[in-house]
């Protein structure tokens, strides 16, 4: 097979994971997503970066199918996104961490387990992945931030899903957690797994395979690392996001009156 | 509908309820307590001979009206935490059913206040020889089925209110309206059109009526069946609703 015609496959459908066309939602009066168009490869990390209030969550949310759109589509695994049978295939993991303070972590990872037939095995599966295996029977509102936010990630890791959506899940934790958690979610896509994490950390930026770069609800750039670090002339990932960023605005600016989103994005 | 998240659910609220301790207390011990003052209250009053006690008829009322009340107040709590938290949200991404959420709800305070009128109904008998004809099992029966309403009543104002304290709020709004027209202070055909017709739509008469039945028959009666068939249908009613304010999608 060609390598042209390997990458018409890739581009067909089988090894996309999410896919949206034209997609737009706006938030009462506020335009949130302004027109996205792009793929997710399948069985890789895709990291989703943009300063705060780029729309990073509401994207989040529309992979999910939890965001109503106001209007294109969103396609994930083949399926409208939000689709009855995809529930068993989609974990989402909130950038809160949307747990009962009240229940043990066991309890918390086991009820979630149960709404995709998972048990005790499986429960503490996920529990060690997380590294919380002695914490396993304390109240969750006993433990640290960090601490919830690795049980919200067991919660989502119990059922196995195909695709992972991430929301900021390294916020709060050490380096070291941070790296162990990073070297789980590679092994995770070596199994398969397609996983996307939004952060605004940019050094984060550096583990991902592909990386989709949101700015005021547009997207901004999709490019690996490396793109990242010689189209921004910097091997600091964040210097290099914010030089595409002031190009982005100079190249508005200068353009002025002529429709200058056509002209960048044509 | 399936029974196996629908009994996760039932056994997950069942285990939040178990390590708060005040909130067990509060639906186990307080209405015995309650019915205890009520007890007393009407301690000395003097009667012609023949007239049954006052206690016989309120305290009977109050084994109703307890579970109503507290089952209403802990679930729209309850409901409106897990709307807030964000953990319903994550739950209605799941395959869980909205029916399952719902009848796990509903069966886990159900369970609940089958012991808390065994407990309240026990005191009433045993202590201070609540003197009715019916069947006590009857009582426990509406006393639950009254549970399950405010567990439905509940779930849906929990929609409508932001925080714990709005939720509060439906209180007076929604619980005190029936238990002034329900016939516990003043007998529902003494009052006046617009009062008793208001009455008689309300859920809680129902379940008071029932009660009326219970107490002045040996035998489980039509009127008391017809009763608990329409609360249960009020309830059902009042679920779908609920249902209807738990969305996947919104804005």
């Amino acid at each position: 097979m060609s390598h042209s015609a390997a990458a018409a496959l890739a581009g067909s459908g089988d090894d996309v994971a999410v896919a949206t066309s034209s997609l737009r939602v706006i938030r009462g009066k506020v335009p949130v997503l302004r027109g996205l168009d792009f793929a997710i490869p399948a069985g890789r990390i895709t990291g989703l970066l943009g300063p705060s209030g780029s729309g990073k969550t509401t994207l989040m949310r529309a992979i999910v199918g939890v965001q109503r759109l106001s209007s294109g589509s969103v396609t994930v695994l083949g399926l409208p996104a939000g689709h009855p049978s995809l529930r068993h295939r989609v974990g989402y993991v909130t950038q809160s961490a949307s747990v009962y303070p009240d229940l043990t972590v066991e309890a918390n990872v086991r009820y979630f387990g149960a709404m995709h037939g998972k048990g005790r095995a499986d429960a503490a599966e996920a529990i060690a992945a997380v590294g919380l295996e002695q914490q396993s029977r304390q109240k969750t509102a006993d433990l640290s931030g960090g601490q919830l936010s690795r049980v919200s990630l067991a919660c989502a890791l119990v059922s196995h899903p195909r695709l992972l959506v991430l929301d900021e899940p390294t916020v709060g934790l050490d380096p070291v957690l941070r790296a162990d958690l990073w070297d789980r979610f590679r092994s995770m896509a070596e199994a398969g797994t397609t996983l996307l994490v939004s952060s605004h950390v940019m050094e984060e930026a550096s583990h991902c395979s592909s990386l989709l770069l949101l700015r005021e609800g547009r997207l901004l750039a999709q490019l690996t690392p490396a793109e990242l670090s010689s189209r921004g002339h910097s091997a600091d990932l964040e210097k290099a996001f914010l030089h595409i960023i002031r190009e982005a605005e100079g190249g508005a600016t200068a353009a002025g009156s002529t429709t200058p989103e056509r002209t960048v994005r044509s | 509908m399936n029974p196996v998240m629908m009994l996760a659910t039932t056994r997950r609220v069942l285990d939040q309820l178990r390590h708060d301790h005040r909130s067990v207390a509060l639906i186990l011990v307080v209405p015995a307590l309650l019915l205890t003052a009520v007890y007393f209250l009407y301690e000395n009053e003097t009667l012609p001979p023949g007239v049954p006690r006052t206690f016989d008829r309120v305290g009977l009322m109050m084994l109703a009206i307890f579970p109503f009340v507290v089952m209403f107040l802990v679930t729209s709590i309850t409901m409106l935490r897990e709307r807030t938290s964000g953990t319903l949200e994550r739950l209605l991404t799941t395959p869980i059913h909205k029916a399952d959420l719902l009848f796990g709800y509903g069966l886990a305070f159900s369970i609940m206040a089958a012991l808390q009128s065994l407990v309240a109904t026990a005191v009433a008998y045993w202590i201070f020889d609540l003197d009715i004809k019916g069947s006590p099992g009857l009582v426990v029966m509406i006393a639950v089925i009254n549970a399950v309403l405010g567990v439905a009543l509940g779930l849906l104002c929990s929609a409508f209110a932001r925080t714990e304290f709005q939720a509060v709020q439906f209180m007076p709004v929604v619980v005190v309206p029936q238990i002034l027209l329900c016939g516990l202070f003043v007998a529902r055909d003494r009052m006046n059109e617009v009062l008793e017709s208001i009455s008689n739509v309300l859920p809680l008469t129902f379940s008071v009526d029932a009660l009326q039945e219970i107490a002045a028959n040996a035998e489980a009666t039509d009127r008391l069946w017809t009763d608990a068939g329409t609360m249960l249908a009020i309830v059902l009613g009042v679920l779908v609703l609920a249902s209807l304010t738990l969305r996947r999608q919104t804005a």
